[in-house]
């Protein structure tokens, strides 16, 4: 009756490809060496933080770069909080990240908020690098060179998971991808509300929402305060995959790679930010392979030197690949095949 | 039929109201009163100030002086969403609807504005019957019925503004502010528009901007001419016609 959410999948088919989806997500580590699944497990908090990230720049049309700086931010929570030899269970740690990256969110939004397009880019990138040097040019996380988290990594409801070191990758990879799953849903069920459709308002007409008597500002700096705060949970399990936090990743760049991952995977719907999350991290595995073929025997000097070029090259080929996946696929990797369903009427009634 | 009493305590009250944007001074000094069961038309050359008028109205501009009564209310400091939802609801001269949004969405859109921001997280959007049956009662006053499921940017020009209308109704405002609903209709459509208009003023105030001389002599129940952002005159439409002042400033050999 009502017309859904046009950020989610519009037809039973889209739904059913999507739970093959995360069927194919849940059952790939069971397959591939470990390498491979901590390379997944790194994909899957990209996802989640491209993610976090769609309820700013699909849903409600605002482009941050500061969002990223609460990715770190979090990470950097979970360091702070965690003693030298001791895991700190995950349902004190993850709330915790949350809070924390939550609340930084609230503070730049109450400030940012009011401002618009590339003001709002430069103010939200202003603050982000402030928490960035916060973290640079004190001691508060071990200066430049970051920081190691003690080990084990993981415990929850008083038990450790001090899984033997060959399985641990593989229940950190479990972990990341449920909460992935949680918070897809999570959004899912969020954008079918009514708040749901006064975001989708917000981004196609600001303006004429003001006009027809919504209270624009409050919906975005909580539209601002939930993404912060999912950024968190990304950046929380960062810090539990890895082991370690560095500025790095605190710094604006990180927004950058997670806007990358959306304008890949697409910006018209929920998933397409984890398509893009998975699409930029296998890209970017692949050109170190490059390199790997280049050191085969048997290929011709000059397609070797090539495949050198092009695998010492990581970011040029990212971003020729970007730029044809932008150009020939305006809605991502996600508006694939989904045209002619749309044309048919996929469900806007 | 009508009570008298009421029908002259004003739904809408600007006193002194003046805009100045830099050296220039958009409205000065503009006291008036809308009434409901009133259509009220503001007429006046191009550069006259109605459309700084009804952004006045509307909360778009801060008003350099003067106050804004809504039923006696001081509303002045009031900001646009603001005022919308304490009743007063403007359409736009360049139509300003959700383009990618059906036609019933975006009167659903602002039959919602009135859910809190707070209550908006709890309700679901599926389960939203009474704003879809306050979205479709608003579009078939609009006279749109039949193209409800049409995405808005895909409507003929006249339709969407009508669109603009009926998403006005749909925030259940007591003043409604019409800047040229008729921008760029043709005769026949404007035939229609006008009996919406004369029906809208029954239970509205309205507030009318229009180019159309005619149109608006037809439909007016009380003009008020602005001339360089002041009151010439105000009065019903023979008065207008017949003053001395108005037919040397503005309307010519119109009369």
């Amino acid at each position: 009756m009502t017309s859904d959410t046009r950020l989610l999948p519009h037809s039973r088919n889209g739904w059913l490809m999507l739970t093959a989806g995360a069927v194919a997500l849940a059952i790939a580590p069971q397959f591939l060496p470990l390498y491979y699944v901590e390379l997944g497990t790194s994909a899957l908090i990209a996802a989640m933080l491209a993610l976090s990230m769609q309820v700013l720049v699909g849903a409600t049309g605002l482009v941050s770069l500061g969002h990223g700086a609460f990715y770190g931010l979090a990470a950097y929570t979970v360091y702070l909080v965690s003693p030298e030899s001791a895991a700190q269970p995950m349902w004190l740690t993850l709330p915790l990240a949350m809070a924390v990256a939550g609340l930084a969110a609230f503070l730049v939004g109450l400030l940012s908020i009011r401002t618009s397009g590339f003001f709002f880019l430069m103010v939200t990138l202003a603050f982000g690098q402030m928490i960035f040097f916060i973290f640079h040019d004190t001691k508060l996380g071990g200066g430049t060179d970051g920081a190691y988290l003690g080990k084990p990594l993981i415990s929850a409801f008083g038990a450790t998971f001090d899984l033997p070191r060959r399985q641990r990758p593989l229940g950190i990879y479990y972990v990341a991808l449920i909460q992935l799953m949680l918070m897809y849903a999570g959004l899912a069920l969020l954008l079918k509300t009514l708040f749901g459709r006064a975001l989708e308002g917000i981004k196609v007409n600001e303006h004429r929402m003001r006009a027809i008597g919504y209270d624009t500002y409050t919906i975005k700096l909580i539209a601002f305060t939930l993404a912060g705060s999912l950024a968190g949970a990304a950046g929380h399990m960062w810090a539990l995959h890895r082991g370690f936090v560095n500025p790095e990743i605190v710094g604006w760049h990180q927004s950058a790679e997670a806007l990358l991952m959306i304008l890949l995977g697409g910006l018209g719907s929920l998933h397409g930010p984890i398509l893009g999350a998975l699409a930029l991290t296998g890209l970017g595995e692949a050109t170190q392979v490059l390199t790997e073929v280049s050191k085969a025997p048997y290929v011709p000097e000059k397609i070797a030197a090539l495949l050198r070029l092009l695998g010492e090259r990581k970011l040029l080929v990212e971003g020729l690949v970007i730029l044809a996946v932008v150009i020939m696929l305006p809605r991502g990797l996600a508006g694939i095949g989904s045209k002619r369903l749309d044309k048919s009427g996929g469900g806007h009634a | 039929m009508h009570d008298p009493a009421a029908a002259r305590t004003p739904v809408l009250e600007t006193r002194d109201l003046s805009k100045n944007f830099g050296g220039l001074r958009a409205t000065r000094n503009v006291s008036l009163s809308l009434h409901r069961n009133e259509l009220h038309a503001i007429i006046g050359p191009n550069g006259a100030g109605k459309s700084t008028l009804v952004n006045l109205l509307a909360g778009e501009f801060r008003p350099s002086a003067g106050t804004i009564l809504l039923e006696g209310r001081d509303v002045t400091g009031l900001t646009n969403w603001r005022r919308t939802r304490a009743g007063i609801a403007r359409s736009f001269q360049r139509t300003n609807i959700f383009l990618p949004l059906s036609a019933r969405e975006n009167v659903r859109l602002a039959a919602q504005a009135k859910t809190g921001t707070l209550a908006s997280l709890r309700g679901r959007a599926a389960g939203a019957v009474s704003l879809v049956a306050a979205a479709d009662q608003a579009i078939e006053r609009a006279g749109l019925t039949g193209s409800r499921d049409r995405i808005a940017g895909e409507l003929s020009h006249g339709e969407q503004r009508q669109l603009e209308i009926a998403m006005t109704l749909a925030t259940e405002p007591g003043v409604l502010l019409l800047d040229e609903p008729l921008a760029g209709m043709g005769q026949e459509e404007g035939e229609r528009i006008a009996a919406l208009l004369k029906d809208l003023s029954r239970d509205h105030a309205v507030l009318l901007i229009e180019h159309d001389m005619d149109f608006v002599f037809k439909v007016a129940d009380i003009m008020t001419v602005l001339v360089e952002g002041a009151v010439l005159a105000t009065g019903t439409p023979q008065d207008v016609r017949r003053n001395a002042a108005v037919q040397a400033a503005y309307l010519g050999g119109h009369a």
